[in-house]
């Protein structure tokens, strides 16, 4: 692809029955409420602009883009005057010209003329329309009063506003708002003494701004720009690919110059972003080139010895040859793998099929494990499939919106910008959450009700809605007795309706005023069409599975499955979570959620693999690290995932960990479980592979190379080379070809192959027969298991209970600028945002204890105990605490316990008896750790070749 | 901290009582059933013998859910 910047019809899309008018005597048909701009851009023709563009509603600024309309007196602007049946107008004519260079002549009077050494240079409006409208000399001269002087703000780590450059069209500032839902910028002061400014004059930095970039691919000149632009020059090639990041899924333009990454811009035509990201994806790429990268294959002997340099052939030799002596000394069952929701689908597909076809047996798990594994199991046993009901568009037919368990704002940035902006229309907003999130309030925006309950009362609190909505009648009886099972919901519905479920019942021990929660069941009940939106909140706490039936429940009670604006939706936190649980990736499950045990689906595979595969579920990671220590699991190949430090209890990791006789770490980094590791094998990033990710809507969507892999070889060849060396004969030669076989093998996916993604952007499974195009809403008609299965979900307190010794509850969560375990962001300018974790206090736990903000204190549980710094915030209630778990500094899973989801093993991260105290410096563990991982993080120098 | 054996127990215990509402004897049988369809071969293996250690503590819901169990291939 060569470079072309996408086209800019000025205004939005409208969607009314269609309109007949001529532009320059030509014919042309489009919806009602288009803009006479945006018609003559569908039939090529460019009507000169400057404060208008596509992805914003008009604003009618700058006055150039005037036209002429037969039988109306004057020259109406064509970006804010919506076309009429029969209008005929005209784009160009003398006066329109005189008129144009007016409005250019200003603009320009007050604009440095220094554009051959400017970053925009070639890619800027304001030049190219001084080209269209023919501006050929300024009359006005540049000695009178201008803005030349103004000082530029550099205090963002990846754009810079240049007031100087600015011509006040205040695009940025309706970008804020619209399309991000911030609200950080204005129009500052007026007429000529206008300017732009980020919050109360403050610098971008330590405005509100989020950094979304939004306001910097708005702007037409380079007021606002990229540095990396200013760095490198303006792009020569753009490739469109998917964010590595989050589960969102949106899609951007990698505009190149040569194999450097210029920038990346969201792109337009993306279905789940619409040409809107977050700091993360659009900025925080530099991690694929940071020095800490490690791009050749190292071993070692044992994990006290410093790493040593190897060959590939090397280091793939000693997988298979450690690997089969392990099987062979100690069962089949001895070695297992764990697939990375980073990976593509097609990794993700291979890791799995090693472990199924070559190790021969069901030992593979994923990091969906710790986090969506419940809605996996959740949603499977209500609807009959495992993922969420509808695709993101659906938000904008929402009346009711109820989010649990998710902090949209940080952990799903774009698709929270989207639910903002219907929040803004009118849209009501319940939120459930022992936090004060961001989404409670926030500019323009209000929740009618927040539930704040205490960590772990889920369950009962959805269960006291449900009791609000049978027993005060608001259940949809048409719905329930056409689609779901009847018998199962006569039985819920006795359950839910006891006494001792009642809003009034459970309010102690969920904290949450039975009013609030009998008003929310009732608005969710009636107030049009309800959506609820559920993150880790939900899933990761010991009911985790029940959580999601419950939400699943309450949806079929309401009849609010199966059509556009309702539903139940997973935010699922990985980039590709949901294609890794698709891909099987669990030890239950073939690819598209068939279990192991199901003769039919694996002699499917059995034929096309040519071998006979285990019908016994395999391990689970938590299961892997207790048989690891108890001398029954010897070996593991683990792609892109950091279990020691994303995963629970950190010293039960450890161990099982240190218990292995072979750790094969496959990732960009050395990260935190390489500690353990005996071979590591350098990733590839996102940007050095072909490929597929599934987002949280089931958009399967490409993923495509716009470099060469820099540590040779791209994760799925990595894969392909271990299977060799272990004796399978796989021959694939690109990702398109284990796609195919995806399809093949898994009906939700037989239509998927990378032409049709190619050609349609991107496809919703299920993508079959009966649905070629995909599936945006699924359970229209009818679920996927056919009737709605209600379940009775009775609220099962913890294990893990406060006591005087652990008095407060701590839960975990993440914020916009870092990524998890961090791994990428803190690799990235991303740091500025988020230095370090802190621990998020009520000022009354905190004066009782003598914590003041900014202090050390110590956080100590039953696992373990870490120190971070104290932030005293009445966001969490008095008796709640808070941390994220991005930096290994802080270790913050020392402290969660092994206790688990019942059905999933899901850890329970959400919820941990702690006490806080104050402290004065790092606690033993984290000593130790720390000079642990420099030890073994040393890499000798390799040896000269002969 | 649990022991693997201990975790093996409470696991059975938490899947338990999440049924409870089923009455007991359609809990234990839903329990059976779902230790079935997920816990691995070696898991299922060490839940069976547990049922003939006399040391072993099995609250008695979870020995009739053990019981319940088919030795694994
Ligand atoms: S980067 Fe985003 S949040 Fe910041 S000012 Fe621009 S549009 Fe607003
Ligand atoms: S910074 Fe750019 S987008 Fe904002 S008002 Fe100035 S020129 Fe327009
Ligand atoms: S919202 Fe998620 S997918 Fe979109 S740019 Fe940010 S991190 Fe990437
Ligand atoms: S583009 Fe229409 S007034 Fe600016």
């Amino acid at each position: 692809m060569t470079f072309t910047r996408e086209k800019d019809f000025g205004t939005p899309e409208a969607m009314g029955a269609a309109v007949s008018l001529t532009i320059d005597g030509q014919e042309v048909s489009v919806p009602a409420g288009t803009s006479i701009m945006r018609a003559a851009a569908m039939v090529d023709t460019a009507i000169p602009k400057l404060c208008a563009t596509d992805s914003l509603e008009s604003f009618g600024s700058c006055r150039l883009c005037l036209v002429e309309v037969e039988g109306r007196s004057g020259y109406p602007a064509s970006c804010t005057t919506p076309v009429a049946p029969g209008m005929a107008v005209r784009t160009q004519s003398d006066r329109l010209r005189k008129l144009r260079r007016g409005v250019m002549e200003l603009y320009i009077s007050d604009h440095p003329l220094d554009c051959l050494t400017c970053g925009a240079n070639g890619d800027c409006e304001l030049q190219d329309m001084a080209g269209a409208v023919g501006l050929r000399d300024v009359r006005f001269g540049y000695e009178g009063e201008n803005h030349l002087e103004g000082c530029k703000d550099e205090s963002n780590p990846y754009f810079t506003f240049d007031p100087t450059k600015c011509i006040v069209c205040s695009r940025c500032v309706r970008a804020c708002d619209e399309t991000q839902g911030t609200l950080a910028l204005t129009v500052d002061g007026r007429g000529f003494a206008s300017g732009i400014s980020a919050s109360q004059d403050e610098s971008f930095l330590s405005s509100e701004c989020v950094s979304c970039g939004a306001c910097v691919q708005a702007c037409p000149t380079s007021a606002l720009i990229e540095k990396t632009v200013i760095e490198i020059g303006t792009p020569d090639r753009a490739v469109v690919t998917t964010c590595a990041y989050c589960g969102v899924g949106c899609t951007f333009r990698a505009e190149m110059r040569g194999e450097e990454l210029v920038r990346m811009v969201p792109w337009k035509e993306g279905k789940a972003n619409h040409g809107h990201s977050c700091v993360k994806g659009r900025f925080a790429w530099g991690y694929a080139q940071h020095r800490d990268r490690i791009l050749n294959p190292m071993m070692r002997g044992s994990v006290d010895e410093p790493w040593r340099e190897v060959s590939w052939e090397a280091a793939i030799a000693r997988v298979a040859s450690e690997f089969r002596r392990l099987q062979k000394e100690h069962g089949a069952r001895a070695i297992g793998g764990i697939t990375s929701s980073r990976c593509t689908n097609e990794e993700t597909f291979l890791v799995q099929k090693l472990v199924r076809q070559g190790f021969g047996n069901n030992n593979v798990d994923t990091c969906a494990r710790v986090c969506h594994s419940p809605t996996g199991y959740g949603l499977k046993t209500t609807f009959g499939t495992s993922a969420g009901t509808q695709d993101f568009d659906s938000v904008r037919h929402a009346d009711v919106i109820l989010v649990i368990g998710a902090n949209p704002t940080d952990g799903h940035p774009v698709f929270a910008s989207r639910m903002k902006k219907r929040l803004r229309e009118g849209a009501k907003l319940i939120v459930v959450d022992p936090r004060r999130i961001d989404m409670v309030r926030s500019p323009h925006i209000e929740a009618a009700f927040h539930l704040p309950l205490r960590p772990g009362t889920n369950v009962a609190v959805l269960t006291a809605m449900a009791h609000v909505i049978v027993t005060e009648g608001l259940v949809n009886e048409t719905y329930v007795r056409e689609r779901c099972d009847t018998d199962a919901y006569a039985e819920w519905a006795e359950f839910v309706s006891e006494p001792a479920r009642s809003p009034e019942a459970v309010e102690d021990l969920t904290g949450v005023p039975a009013a609030d929660l009998r008003a929310a069941a009732r608005l969710y009940a009636t107030g049009g069409n309800a959506a609820i939106y559920y993150g880790l909140g939900v899933t990761e706490h010991s009911q985790g599975s029940s959580t999601v039936m419950a939400i699943a429940n309450l949806a079929m009670a309401t009849g609010n499955v199966g059509k556009d604006g309702v539903g139940v939706n997973p935010l699922r936190g990985q980039n590709n979570v949901q294609g890794a649980c698709d891909m099987g990736s669990f030890p239950h499950e073939l690819s598209g959620y068939r279990h192991v045990s199901d003769s039919a689906a694996r002699s499917l595979f059995e034929r096309d693999w040519g071998v006979s595969l285990d019908p016994e579920p395999g391990l689970r990671i938590p299961n892997m690290l207790d048989a690891a220590t108890d001398g029954a699991f010897k070996g593991i190949f683990i792609q892109g995932e950091d279990i020691l430090q994303s995963d629970p209890n950190t010293t039960h990791v450890a161990a099982g960990l240190a218990a292995m006789e072979c750790v094969v770490v496959q990732d960009l980094f050395l990260n935190e479980t390489a500690n353990y590791a005996h071979v590591f094998l350098p990733g590839s990033t996102f940007l050095e592979k072909d490929g597929t990710f599934t987002n949280a809507e089931r958009r399967i969507q490409r993923v495509r190379k716009v470099m060469e892999p820099k540590n040779g070889y791209a994760d799925w060849e990595v894969v392909q080379l271990v299977a060799h060396a272990m004796g399978l004969d796989w021959n694939y030669t690109h990702p398109s070809q284990i796609m195919d076989e995806i399809a093949r093998l898994t009906p939700t996916f037989a239509g998927v192959n990378y032409a049709v993604l190619d050609q349609r952007g991107s496809l919703q499974w299920p993508v079959n027969a009966a649905a070629p195009e995909g599936t945006p809403t699924m359970h229209i008609d009818h679920f996927v298991r056919g009737k709605g299965n209600f379940v009775v979900t009775d609220y099962v307190p913890t294990d893990e209970r406060t006591g005087p010794r652990f008095p407060l509850l701590l839960t975990t969560g993440r914020i916009l600028s870092q990524y998890n375990v961090g791994a990428q962001t803190r690799r990235t300018a991303n740091v500025e945002w988020h230095e370090e974790d802190r621990l998020e206090i009520h000022p009354h736990d905190a004066e009782n204890r003598g914590i003041r903000d900014g202090n050390w204190v110590s956080l100590r549980s039953r696992a373990g105990e870490t120190t971070l710094r104290a932030k005293i915030t009445d966001r969490v209630a008095p008796g709640v605490v808070y941390t994220t778990f991005h930096h290994p500094d802080t270790q913050a899973n020392v402290i969660t316990t092994d206790f688990s989801d019942w059905a999933t093993n899901c850890p329970e991260y959400k919820v941990t008896a702690v006490q806080v105290m104050p402290s004065n410096g790092p606690s033993d563990w984290q000593r130790s750790y720390r000079a642990q991982a420099e030890a073994s993080r040393r890499i000798e120098p390799a040896e000269p070749a002969e | 901290m649990m022991s693997n054996d201990q975790r093996l127990v409470h696991m059975a215990g938490q899947i338990l009582r999440n049924f409870a509402a089923q009455g007991r004897e359609e809990a234990i049988a839903a329990t059976a059933e779902h230790l079935t369809l997920f816990w691995a071969p070696r898991m299922k293996a060490r839940a069976i013998a547990m049922l003939e250690e006399p040391g072993a503590e099995l609250p008695e819901e979870v020995r009739a859910a053990f019981a319940a169990l088919r030795h694994p291939a």
